[in-house]
This record gives C-alpha cells, structure tokens and sequence, in this order.
C-alpha cells in the first residue's frame, strides 16, 4: 500500500517528460517546415534563369513578359521580411503563370523537350511551395492546439512555449473568392 | 422483402445489391423497393456505422444521412480508432486460441507462452525479409528516366505535405492500373505504380493516388499488414497443430495424462481448444479483412487532407475500376497492398467480409463527400 504514492508521482513525472517532449517536437517540426519552404524558394530563384535561358530565343516578341518574369524574381530575392516576401513571392507565381500562358501559343516551343522538363519542374516546385506552406500551416495547428489545450497548456505556460504565427497569403489574393460569396 | 434481381440505376446504372433502397454509388432512390429498409444479404464491412447496411428510406432519413459532410481528419480518427480495436481483438482471439490448446495438454500457461514466443519468430522473421520481395514479385523497377520526371515530382510533392522523407519510386511496366506502397518505417519506405496509370491519369488524380499511398506509409500501414498478416498465420498455424496433434497423436497421450491425473479439467479445455481451433482461423481473417477495409478509408481520408483535393483521389478510383487494375505477379498474399485489390476489380462482391478493400463505389462517394459534393450530385 505504501507503494500507491511513489507510482502515482512516477506516473505523473512520466507523463510530464512525455508531454515536454512532444511540445519540444512539435515546436521542432515547425522550424523544419519553415525551412523546407525556402528550399523549394530557393529551387524557383535557380530554375527561371535557365527557362528564361531556353525560351527567349523564341519569344522575340514577348520581350516584355520574360523582363517581367527577371523583375520579379529579383525583387522576390532582395525583398525584407516575410510580409514583403511573401507579396514578392505572389508576384513571381503570376508572372510565371502568364509566361506559361505564352508558350503556350508557341507550337515549337512546347514541342522542345527542354522547356517540357523546365516546365514540369516549375510546376512541380510551385506545388511543393504550397505543399510546404500547407504543412507548416498544419504544423502550426498542431503546435498550437497543444499549448492551449487542457492539460498540457499548463506544461507550455510555465516553459514559454509561444504560438507561432500561420503563414497567410496577402489579401488581394484572397479578395476574389470573398466577393463571390458576398 | 428481399428481391433475387439487383437492381441497377436508373440515374449513373451503377449494379446494387439485391433489396439495396438507394444507388450505393449516387444515392439516387431505386423505384423497385418502396419498403422500409431491408438488411442487405451480406453484413456490413468493418461494423462501420457509416457503412451500416441499406440506407433507410429517402422520406425517414435523417439530414445527416447518406453520407455526411466528412472531415478528413475526423474522418482519419475514427478509421485509427477502429482498427486499433479490431488489432486488439485480433491478439485476444490469438492468445485464447494458444490458452485453450494449453490447456487441452493440462497447462494454460505454457499454451499461452509457447503462442507468444511463436508470434514472436514468425513476427521477426516477416519484419527483417524487407519490402524488396514484394517488388520483385510485381516486376518494379526504379523510376530512374526523364519520362517519370513528372511521377518523382508528384512523389515528392506528396511527401512534402505528408511530412514523411520522400520514399522511393519504383515503375510496375504494365498497362493495369495499379499503385502500392511498402517498407516498415517511413524512412525506408517505397512507393510503386504502374505504367498503365501513368498513362492514363492526369497530374491531379496522380497526385490523389500517390497521397493515397504515402498516408499507408505514414500511419505505417505497411508494418500493420505484416503484423496482421503473422497473427492470422500463426492463428491457421496454432489451429492446425493442434487438429493434426489431436486426430494422430491422441490415443498415446491420454494413457499418459491418466496416470498424471487431472483428466476432468483438460475436459472442459479439450473442447473449448477444439471448437476454437475451428473458428478462430475464420475469424482472424474476417478481422484481418475488416482491419485492411478501415485503413483503406483511413488512406483515402489523409490522401484528402495532403493534396486539399478529395476529387482527386475520386476520379483516379473511378478511372481505375473502369480500366482494370490487373498487375503482373497479382495474387492472395499481396492483394490488399495495392490501392485497389487487383483479384476483385468488380464491385458487385467486394461487400463480403473477406473482402481486403471497401467497395470502391463508397470510398469515391465519402470522398466526394469529403470535397462538398453532396450525395446525388
């Protein structure tokens, strides 16, 4: 009988570690998917010189698309902090979207297998940004959902464990869905 | 009440179970059957309540009905749910299956132990044989080339939203539709479709496909199977030992437990290990089925919540049903890996308990449900 206490506060202490380390996790898994987002950047800023490269020689009269495209991206590269970054960002998705829109009306031009794969590889990346935003974001949820909920809110209040922030698109982005539903 | 003919569709000609209320695949009212609800022939899979039988008359439904707007991740939760009970049930018909026989030769324990210590070998021996087995029997080859450029970048993009290391990709060369996934971590897992399936699905429903997969190597499904699959072996293997030891063995052993004493006991244990012995192998591989069904709908449910796209994942089903998903090398051990059993393409049986995947028409529609699709539509 004398035993009950000791297992109980062992029970309790166990319980302790084990919910410290699955914030300590979580907080980790945010970090790595915050990361894992600028990779796949990073992986855009190095394919578009090399679909600019490929596609100019056609484009002679869409000039002004491909400088838009360059614009856009080094303004991505130089842009301060995430809110900037993240307007850079948006810009450089649609002009890379109205670039494909234009080799599109190049019959040659989507033959060349050379822009097919830089093709199929900027979309690819384009998905895994968004991947990676989507799992951040759900990264966050989790995180979050912990250290406010009954009991291991108590556990991340005494050791500071803050909320993170989501990652948000910036508003015009969003306007255009919300006017539809009034 | 029960009607012989099954009853097709008037709206998408989808074939019904006899008695079937409602279409299984749009829910649209069948005019032959105004009764109330009739229990289908065959029981429910997986004692789902969302699967639960016949749907009741379109007048007495429930707003909730046919199927309601589904969370994937509620959705998720529930499938974890059940077959974590199913698994447990599957270790209680086991350890009682080895108790009994134990107790049949005088000594429940050591019948419970030597079970263990069998689960144990087989177990080990399933773990460390590795997935490479199951690759080569289907002839997979490594996505290497150009032209699987597109499949390695869904792969990855997948295992990005997943949050598991992108696994390995390998090429089933044949023109069924098909994809399955191994490997007992997550870290040294792989993932294998056929060409057939790249042919004809486009970037979306590839994408619904491959989250489809690695939501089996994340929640490792992969590893579940083996253990469910050991359990059910050594449960058949359990049994038959036993029968074979009775039918031959019998005679010499009695003399021998006569002068131990003790006879009345091991009686009441003979007959008790003998009618398990009989329908404990059956039910493990109900159970075992039953399991497979729900990680099934487990999968589809997380597939959903990667791509953010359950339609995705709908209409790959519905062109794989339609295109055959015949895989070289198909057969018994192997079948449930793939996202849709290869031996039982036809839905009008994939009802039965024995069944590895849930009919196919009722995973599209809980993904239609999943994207707002609202039944019927």
């Amino acid at each position: 009988m004398a035993y009950i206490p000791l297992v109980l506060l062992v029970a309790v202490i166990a319980w302790f570690v084990a919910a410290y380390n699955k914030l300590v996790r979580f907080r980790n898994q945010i970090r790595n998917a915050w990361h894992q987002i600028d990779v796949q950047l990073k992986r855009r800023y190095d394919l578009i010189p090399n679909l600019v490269e490929v596609v100019k020689d056609y484009m002679a009269y869409e000039q002004e698309t491909l400088t838009k495209v360059i614009e856009a991206r080094g303004a991505a590269l130089s842009a301060k902090g995430p809110a900037a970054q993240a307007k850079a960002e948006g810009l450089l998705t649609e002009t890379l979207k109205s670039l494909f829109a234009v080799v599109e009306k190049y019959p040659e031009l989507k033959a060349n297998q050379n822009v097919a794969s830089l093709q199929e590889e900027l979309t690819g990346t384009e998905n895994k940004i968004s991947f990676a935003r989507q799992f951040y974001n759900d990264s966050v949820m989790t995180y979050n959902n912990a250290i406010q909920s009954i009991p291991t809110n108590s556990i991340a209040s005494f050791f500071n464990f803050a909320q993170e922030a989501y990652f948000e698109t910036e508003p015009e982005s969003r306007s255009v869905p919300k006017a539809s539903l009034r | 009440m029960i009607s012989g003919i099954a009853p097709a569709c008037p709206k998408c000609g989808g074939v019904n179970r006899p008695g079937a209320d409602v279409c299984y695949l749009c829910r649209e009212p069948l005019m032959a059957h105004p009764g109330p609800a009739t229990l289908p022939p065959s029981p429910p899979p997986g004692g789902n309540a969302l699967v639960d039988g016949s749907p009741p008359p379109a007048e007495a439904r429930p707003a909730l009905r046919p199927i309601p707007m589904l969370l994937f991740t509620e959705a998720a939760r529930h499938n974890v749910r059940m077959s974590a009970l199913l698994f447990v049930l599957l270790f209680v018909v086991f350890f009682l299956l080895g108790t009994a026989i134990g107790g049949a030769y005088g000594d429940p324990g050591t019948g419970l132990g030597l079970s263990f210590v069998l689960y144990a070998i087989l177990g080990a021996t399933a773990y460390f044989s590795g997935s490479s087995i199951v690759l080569s029997i289907h002839g997979a080859r490594e996505a290497g080339g150009e032209e699987h450029r597109q499949l390695r970048n869904v792969v990855e993009e997948m295992a990005i939203a997943a949050g598991v290391p992108p696994p390995k990709v390998y090429v089933i060369p044949t023109g069924g539709m098909n994809a399955f996934a191994a490997g007992r971590r997550p870290e040294e897992a792989c993932v294998a479709v056929t060409t057939g399936l790249l042919d004809r699905l486009n970037r979306e429903e590839l994408q619904g496909v491959v989250a489809h997969e690695l939501a089996h190597i994340k929640s490792r499904d992969t590893l579940y199977n083996v253990c469910a699959a050991v359990l059910v072996g050594a449960v058949a293997l359990l049994s038959d030992m036993f029968l074979r030891g009775t039918l031959w063995g019998r005679r010499g052993r009695t003399a021998g437990e006569r002068s131990g004493g003790g006879r009345g006991g091991n009686a009441a244990f003979f007959v008790l290990a003998l009618l398990l012995a009989v329908l404990a192998p059956l039910a493990a591989r109900i159970l075992q089925m039953s399991i497979s069904r729900q990680r099934e709908y487990h999968a589809d449910a997380a597939a959903a919540g990667f791509t953010r796209n359950p339609l995705g994942l709908a209409s790959a089903l519905a062109k794989i049903t339609a295109g055959g998903a015949r895989v070289p090398g198909e057969n018994r051990g192997t079948q449930h890996l793939f996202i849709i059993n290869p031996l039982r393409v036809f839905d009008a049986d994939s009802s039965a308990l024995m069944s590895t995947h849930p009919p196919t028409g009722e995973r599209i529609q809980r993904l239609r449900a999943m994207g707002g699709v609202a039944a019927g539509d």
